[in-house]
């Protein structure tokens, strides 16, 4: 515990420095993967080309999780010219990763709208575009929220990874600690990773209430009883 | 007014929903398609607003073939009630009733002040303004539907079987609203079901369809039921059996009419005005 009181000043670096990686890319990866999704889900009906390019686009960003992520971090580098140890790299690898669990989601959630509501959407006359972002998306939202809490869960703990390559974030108290044995070094990186973990989820679910009240609404009131008139 | 010129819908699989459908709805008047399900009569009411589009013929509004009229325009002032309301869940009631005319640029605060005059219209209290639909019980959703489909102030009103959602009592209320609401409005309302009864009870105009939006017939509810065009017709209509065919039985005490289940169904009283028949039919059934 000693090391923890000696070291706060670090530990509340780290913990930006991880917070720096992790949030960029769950927001990226939430930006990014609404309009793969849209094109995902909007082709799922049709045949031919649109029909593969649909298929594909799932197949294929699901299988980006399939890419180990040390590898990944190493060979990114090479491929966008950044430097070994750039936390650009973490950022865009973890996006990729966010990517693959998000388009999926995204697909799903914009199939989870109801049909009926869309066609009314349509019928009262917004265009395309305005009936996505004030229709669809919206109501796409429950299960949004439930693929971008997987997806910050998962990028928090990931972004630890960075570590092993010198990347800095709460992953370099473990690799010290083990290195230099200092259990409560390893022990102040595991719980502050879970705990941003925990924080993260908290404010998405905070944002799903305010953005969507109307799941929150109260269940509808008992109609009052029919009044019965009888005459004596 | 609404025609129908040689309209024709194909769907990509080739399945033929109307073929060469001829027919003119005239203003103001509530015309019902009515048919079982196949029958294409939504696909018809849907082909008006464009959210069909037609394989060939032309459907003209007021003289102007629609297909020259941009579909978002031309669904902005056209209301349309769905089954099951159809409303946005996440917008609030008064949301909803306000959307046409927010989409269409009308101040937020205006829309929704004529939106609340509406609420009044439909029978709603205003106080529910701020519910969402899942607070609202059927019979209010569907309220809130026909006033989400004034509120642009369309001529044209088109109903695809809106009360078909909601229990049989409700129904009956919301059934006279509408006739009230139409009184006072004048729209041209064009209204699709299967229930025959609730087609002769709204229509001034009813179309009868057969499979394949073929037309069975089309006339005033008292022209059909007093002259079926074909067997399918009064068969359809229920004409030949029921609560609909109705005999004389002379008793003792007089002449009742009795229906196909031979239950007593009412007096036969000539020469009364409408409404004191409809009185006295009601007292003759009740004793």
């Amino acid at each position: 515990m000693n090391w923890v009181l000696n070291n706060l000043a670090l530990i509340g670096e780290r913990t930006l420095d991880h917070l720096a990686i992790a949030v960029p890319a769950i927001i990226l990866s939430f930006v990014l993967s609404v309009p793969i999704g849209w094109v995902a889900n909007r082709y799922r009906a049709s045949n031919g080309v649109l029909l593969w390019l649909s298929g594909s686009l799932l197949a294929v960003s699901g299988l980006l999780y399939a890419i180990p992520s040390l590898p990944l971090f190493l060979a990114l580098p090479a491929i966008i010219g950044t430097g070994l140890r750039d936390p650009i790299n973490v950022v865009i690898g973890l996006t990729l990763y966010g990517i693959a669990l998000m388009v999926r989601a995204t697909a799903d959630a914009l199939a989870s709208v109801d049909p009926n509501v869309e066609q009314s959407a349509t019928a009262m006359g917004f265009s395309g575009w305005s009936r996505f972002w004030k229709v669809e998306l919206p109501l796409a939202g429950p299960v949004l929220l439930a693929g971008i809490r997987v997806v910050s869960v998962s990028t928090v703990s990931l972004t630890t990874v960075g570590a092993v390559l010198g990347i800095e974030s709460l992953g370099l108290l473990f690799t010290d600690g083990l290195q230099r044995n200092i259990p409560g070094e390893i022990y102040a990186g595991i719980v502050l990773t879970i705990l941003i973990a925990v924080v993260l989820d908290g404010i998405l679910v905070l944002c799903g209430r305010l953005l969507m009240p109307w799941r929150h609404a109260a269940a509808p009131k008992q109609q009052a009883p029919t009044e019965l008139v009888v005459n004596a | 007014m609404i025609e129908f010129r040689s309209v024709t819908k194909r769907f990509p699989g080739g399945t033929v929903a109307v073929d060469d459908f001829n027919l003119v709805l005239p203003s103001r008047k509530t015309t019902v398609l009515v048919g079982s399900s196949g029958s294409g009569k939504t696909t018809l009411l849907r082909m008006i607003n464009r959210m069909v589009d037609l394989t060939s013929g032309t459907i003209e509004i007021d003289g102007e073939d629609t297909s020259a009229l941009e579909p978002v325009a031309l669904r902005r002032r056209i209301g349309y009630v769905m089954q099951n309301s159809g409303l946005l869940p996440h917008f609030t009631v008064i949301e909803n009733v306000a959307t046409v005319p927010v989409l269409n640029g009308v101040p937020r605060k205006r829309a929704f002040s004529d939106a609340l005059a509406l609420l009044d219209t439909v029978g709603l209290e205003r106080s529910l303004a701020d519910r969402y639909p899942s607070q609202l019980s059927g019979g209010q959703q569907q309220r809130v539907g026909v006033a989400r489909g004034l509120a642009a102030d369309p001529n044209i009103l088109l109903m695809d079987e809106p009360f078909g959602a909601v229990d049989p009592i409700v129904r009956d209320e919301l059934q006279q609203e509408l006739i009230r609401l139409q009184r006072e409005l004048d729209k041209t309302v064009v209204f699709v079901t299967h229930d025959i009864d609730e087609a002769f009870l709204i229509g001034d105009q009813v179309v009868i369809l057969e499979q394949g939006g073929r037309i069975a017939q089309v006339g005033s509810p008292s022209e059909i039921m007093a002259d079926p065009a074909s067997d399918f017709v009064s068969s359809f209509i229920g004409a030949d059996r029921g609560k609909r065919a109705l005999s004389i039985r002379h008793t003792e005490r007089g002449a009742v009419l009795v229906d196909g289940f031979g239950r007593a169904a009412g007096v036969l009283v000539e020469g009364v005005a409408v409404a004191s028949v409809a009185v006295e039919s009601e007292e003759s059934t009740s004793s």
